[in-house]
């Protein structure tokens, strides 16, 4: 009642306001615009998949329609006709008297990014007034009231603010810089006052721990405050002038990438964007398998209330109850008596679940059918799915139709999509994703974008006479060969399982479903060690050093790394050389990243000799005396090209520090070798005299640990050093 | 019908979103959906209170899916009924008596008494007034025997041209009279803390020590008449976590310019030696006398018992639920976001899945109800009066009849 009341009382005083007169309206885009949800989203559009068995896009409807939103545009782009259907089957469209809130569907298919899609919507005109603009996969329960009341007030005062964007506390993981969502920490800095957003950094450079902020900002605002703690919603409340800023600009594509930094970049237009926390509601986006696994996980600990299963059943769900230590279940379900079903498990309509099952952390969607002993933990199964007596299923993702035969294993990680059958006994390894579908050759990584792909709604399963892999996986393959002969007619996976090159393997772990592997935990943690042993001083000298360099008007802390970039860069280079590229061509391409890198010539002779030395070691068997033989014959083949850079002594010294660096660190192989190789150099004349003593006499007041190789060194330094008196007697001779 | 199902629609999605909170918003709302519901429904021919009934129940059904928790949404879909069925009968009894025609065709009975046989007036209403009662042993013995001498073919045929006049200004006048009714019933939810304020001189007396939880509307209303009538008194207001409606109670209570004392409700215990009588509010009343309460009630309870003080719920009769507790139709609890109890920001790394091994550590549970057994009910003050909890099944046969007890069942059958 109270709610009722304030509502009614917040719009009668809006009355007065002519800027709320226009109805509310919402954009959604159906379409993430990415390919993280490959490969579940060539045959059904992300927004339709199930979240906790309902589809995602349901929650934000009626999150919308919950905020008072009147006129919602749902942008489609891929798979339009399937979202259409859902729309229509749930009731959303085609009913305008029962609801209050219009959904409308646009559909362009052409359209392959966020910004695509605002330029169309701002092409049919129909968004008149202040907008929210939101994605299909964003699960929220706050109340928009307060935000927009905040925007429209903004807006009478300052018409160049043009956005709002609500904004969460959420600590990022110390661990693993990555957010519960299991996207990168988002650095933000926001003026504390007006709350107006003054950086926006999602792909911060999290393992150098600094972040590059102009010095314009520090000096208009007196005061400042650097979020990482922030995790952005997802939930914008713009004005019109987004939409027309996104046509002039059409090269912006992403909301935030493009967008967000790009009015924070453009000062000519003062166009500026503000921030809204929310604290006791609920807000989160479905970005990544991950935060399909966390925000799973909220909805069924009821942090999304009333979004909760047992709440908001919609028209073609089943009611659900809720039980002891949350857990969920249908109606109609059948459990077998001494099947086990752990905390925080959600059990749909039809399910049946044999003896002995152990389910734990999971959520079972309707229809589905469990044999005996099945162990099912941390996971998400969709509907009719069919698991035969004693599966392992572990922390993975298992799409409508599959079918596990008998005593499958499907280990943490893995994306089973639709219809996919798994073998007897078959073992699907970690991080595997399989699909009925080929994934497509012709990707584009770097730009994310989803592929319009009408053909791909297959529903009827190609033949399959045999099982498909990828030769990629050797694995599955042969374990597939050797059940191929012990069982009769199933074996393997039938589909294709794909590679995960794109992302990587580095990749995979962190936005999977499945938690951190205890080992990746500890390396992690490892490394931190290291980096506050020793990074901590050195670090901030270097990079205090670097600034120094710098006199542009950033107040810049440059990455401590940038060498190490440099060094990589002229190794790949050097590389190509080794395939014939010309060495002037060579010199001159290193000139070039010497230049872009903005480093000094003596940088470049150690990088060159670095990656000289790399190619030797490459070259040579696991002999020392190859090693010798190689070292020389590339020393002499490059002689020239290192000569180039090795002008002054100082240079000079660059290269036997270099070296010396590398036979302590990277390339052991060398420590051995270092008092020979020293006497080759000085023959080829890479190095002078001048610059070994000179080393030799720095190194004098050294550690014992860095005298190691001027000691072994002695004999070459002592020959030289009398060679050098003796000359200088002769000369005054 | 197709009039109203927007209005119906619209109120379920309410009720599902749970826009619409609380027992009272929630009773007098369903009572007037269903008296639009009554108005709008196209009276037959035949069979006119069953087919008003069966609407009635329809429209229910849904709203008590939509929120089963609110339980009087049930209890006013059943008073409705009750309500029909009151009306029909009394009207037959006045139509019956007005034509003194021995035949009246058994269709304006209960679908389920077919076989019943026409017989006098008199008879009639009583027999009427009994199906309405509970079964007890004074029904037992008012009950005659009836002889099912008389056959269906008593009602002839030809009295049909006499009665068709005569139907459609009964037609007109049950419904009539159920709206009517209804607009009672409205007026009852409505009025239902005056009634009850009224008996606040009799329960407190001056100088005592009241005890309360949280904040009731009626227990408000009821501390108000009190402090009017000019008793000076002292409360206790215990705040009522998480949600801490009690901080609300107490900033009341001062502007009224009763003496007031916030307490946590883990200090209850401690105080209740002190205080002379809690009186709290309820969220249902149920058939065995046991309440639904908001959350800290048993707590409390079990603190009056062992110091020995009264524990008074006051609440109005739209509480009063005909469902006994262990009924698997009724859902006795409900669990709200843990974000009243919880900063998700500051508690988010507790709950970060992909370091832990996937199992969420930090549980946080927040239900809004607890049960207080009727036995450490001491009174329970409704509209119509004090009653014990012993008494309350006793009540509830006033209100409801007993075959409208499962709505839902009815309707399927």
């Amino acid at each position: 009642m109270s709610q009722k009341k304030s509502r009614g009382g917040a719009s009668a005083g809006d009355d007065a306001d002519e800027l709320s007169r226009s109805p509310l309206q919402a954009v959604l885009l159906a379409d993430s615009f990415t390919l993280k949800f490959r490969p579940i989203t060539l045959e059904r559009p992300k927004v339709l998949l199930p979240l906790v068995n309902v589809p995602m896009i349901d929650y934000t409807l009626s999150w919308l329609e919950t905020s008072g939103v009147e006129e919602v545009f749902v942008f489609c782009c891929a798979h339009a006709q399937q979202v259409k259907e859902h729309l229509q089957d749930a009731g959303w469209t085609g009913k305008p008297a029962a609801r209050e809130m219009a959904v409308k569907t646009v559909e362009s298919h052409d359209a392959i990014s966020a910004g695509d899609a605002l330029r169309v919507m701002y092409g049919r005109g129909v968004i008149n007034g202040d907008f929210i603009l939101i994605s299909g996969d964003t699960i929220s329960n706050m109340s928009l009231k307060d935000a927009l009341q905040e925007h429209k007030d903004r807006r009478k005062k300052d018409p160049l603010a043009v956005m709002t964007m609500i904004i969460k506390q959420s600590k990022p993981s110390v661990l693993t810089q990555q957010t519960r969502l299991g996207n990168d920490e988002i650095v933000m800095a926001i003026a504390p006052e007006t709350k107006e957003l003054l950086y926006y950094e999602d792909r911060a450079d999290a393992s150098h721990l600094c972040v590059t902020i102009d010095k314009d900002i520090l000096a208009s605002n007196p005061t400042l405050q650097l979020h990482n703690n922030m995790e952005d919603c997802y939930i914008d409340i713009c004005s019109p002038e987004v939409l027309s800023l996104f046509t002039d600009n059409f090269d912006y594509q992403h909301l935030r990438r493009h967008f967000v930094k790009g009015l924070l970049v453009d000062d000519i237009m003062g166009y500026k964007i503000y921030t809204h926390e929310i604290h006791s509601s609920y807000a989160a986006r479905v970005d990544n398998f991950r935060s399909y696994d966390t925000v799973s996980k909220d909805i069924i600990q009821r942090w999304t209330y009333p979004m909760v299963p047992d709440v908001l059943s919609f028209g073609n769900c089943h009611e659900m109850k809720l039980h002891r230590q949350g857990i969920y279940k249908a109606a109609d379900v059948t459990l077998s008596h001494s099947a086990h079903i752990g905390a925080n498990s959600v059990i749909g309509n039809g399910t049946n679940i044999g003896e002995q099952c152990k389910v734990s952390n999971s959520v079972i969607g309707e229809g589905c059918s469990i044999g005996k002993n099945v162990l099912i933990h941390g996971s998400y199964i969709w509907d009719n799915v069919i698991i035969e007596d004693g599966c392992k299923v572990s922390n993975s993702l298992v799409c409508d139709d599959v079918h596990l035969r008998a005593g499958a294993v499907v280990e943490p990680g893995c994306i089973l999509s639709f219809k996919i059958k798994v073998g007897k006994n078959v073992v699907v390894p970690a991080y595997s994703k399989v699909s009925l579908l080929e994934k497509p050759s012709n990707e584009d990584s770097d730009e994310e974008l989803e592929y319009a792909d009408t053909n791909s709604a297959v529903t009827d399963s190609p033949p399959f006479s045999s099982m498909r892999n990828n030769a990629d996986h050797p694995t599955v393959e042969s374990e597939d060969e050797d059940l191929g002969a012990s069982e009769t007619g199933t074996s393997g996976v039938l589909g294709y399982i794909w590679a995960s090159g794109d992302t990587g393997t580095q990749e995979e772990w962190r936005q999977s479903i499945a938690p951190i592997p205890k080992e990746k935990l500890q390396e992690l943690q490892h490394a931190i060690a290291v980096d506050d042993a020793d990074g901590s001083e050195e670090d901030l000298n270097n990079r205090l050093r670097e600034a120094d360099h710098d006199n542009d008007s950033e107040i810049s802390v440059v990455e401590d790394d940038d060498y190490t970039k440099f060094e990589k860069e002229v190794e790949e280079t050097f590389q190509r050389a080794l395939d014939g590229v010309h060495q002037d061509n060579l010199i001159l391409e290193i000139n070039a990243l010497r230049l872009s890198y903005s480093l000094q010539h003596a940088d470049c002779a150690g990088a060159v000799f670095y990656s000289i030395m790399r190619s030797a070691l490459v070259a040579a068997q696991s002999t020392t005396e190859s090693l010798l033989k190689a070292t020389a014959d590339a020393l002499t083949k490059w002689r020239d090209l290192l000569r180039n850079y090795t002008k002054t002594v100082d240079e000079e010294m660059e290269i036997l520090l270099k070296f010396e660096e590398m036979c302590q660190d990277i390339t052991k192989e060398f420590s051995a070798l270092f008092s020979k190789i020293l006497p080759y150099l000085y023959d080829k004349e890479l190095v002078s005299e001048d610059a070994i003593l000179r080393w030799a006499e720095e190194k004098a007041n050294a550690d014992e640990s860095d005298k190691v190789f001027v000691k072994q060194s002695d004999a070459f330094i002592q020959w030289l050093k009398e060679a050098e008196e003796e000359e200088d007697e002769d000369e005054e001779e | 019908m197709p009039d109203v199902q927007p209005l119906v629609s619209d109120f379920v999605l309410k009720l599902k979103r749970r826009k619409v909170e609380g027992s009272h918003a929630v009773a007098r709302q369903t009572a007037e959906l269903l008296r639009s519901v009554v108005s709008q429904h196209r009276m037959g021919n035949t069979n006119q209170a069953a087919a008003l009934a069966d609407a009635i129940r329809a429209v229910g059904e849904h709203l008590i899916a939509a929120n089963p928790i609110e339980l009087a949404v049930g209890n006013i879909v059943r008073r409705v009924l009750h309500i029909i069925k009151e009306e029909d009968i009394s009207s037959t009894a006045v139509g019956i008596e007005g034509l003194s025609v021995t035949a009246v065709s058994d269709d304006e009975y209960d679908s389920g008494n077919d076989d019943r046989p026409t017989l006098s007036a008199a008879v009639l209403a009583s027999h009427a007034r009994n199906t309405l009662r509970a079964p007890s042993l004074q029904t037992l013995l008012d009950d005659i025997p009836v002889s099912t001498a008389l056959s269906h073919s008593a009602s002839s045929a030809g009295d049909s041209d006499g009665k068709t006049g005569d139907k459609s200004l009964k037609t007109r006048k049950l419904k009539h009279d159920v709206i009517a009714a209804i607009g009672d019933l409205i007026e009852e939810i409505d009025t239902c803390y005056d009634q009850i304020s009224e008996q606040a001189v009799e329960l407190i007396h001056q100088n005592e020590v009241i005890l309360t939880l949280g904040r009731s509307r009626t227990v408000k209303e009821f501390l108000y008449a009190a402090k009017e009538k000019k008793r000076s008194f002292r409360v206790f207001v215990a705040e009522g976590a998480p949600r801490y409606q009690g901080h609300v109670l107490a900033k009341e209570l001062v502007e009224k310019g009763v003496q007031t004392t916030v307490i946590t409700d883990s200090a209850v215990f401690a105080m209740i030696s002190r205080v002379n009588m809690v009186i709290v509010g309820a969220h249902a009343i149920m058939a065995n006398g046991g309440v639904i309460a908001p959350i800290g009630m048993n707590m409390v309870a079990l603190a009056a018992q062992r110091h020995a003080v009264p524990f008074v719920v006051v609440a109005g009769s739209h509480k009063l639920c005909p469902l006994y507790p262990h009924n698997p139709e009724v859902l006795l609890n409900e669990l709200k976001s843990p974000s009243d109890l919880l900063d998700f920001g500051e508690f988010s790394n507790c709950m970060n899945f992909s370091t832990q091994d996937g199992t969420p550590l930090l549980d946080v549970v927040n239900p809004t109800f607890d049960y207080v057994p009727p036995k450490l009910v001491s009174l329970f003050v409704t509209d119509s009066g004090g009653h014990s909890p012993s008494y309350i099944y006793r009540l509830i046969s006033e209100y409801y009849s007993a075959d409208d007890l499962g709505v839902r069942r009815m309707s399927s059958s």
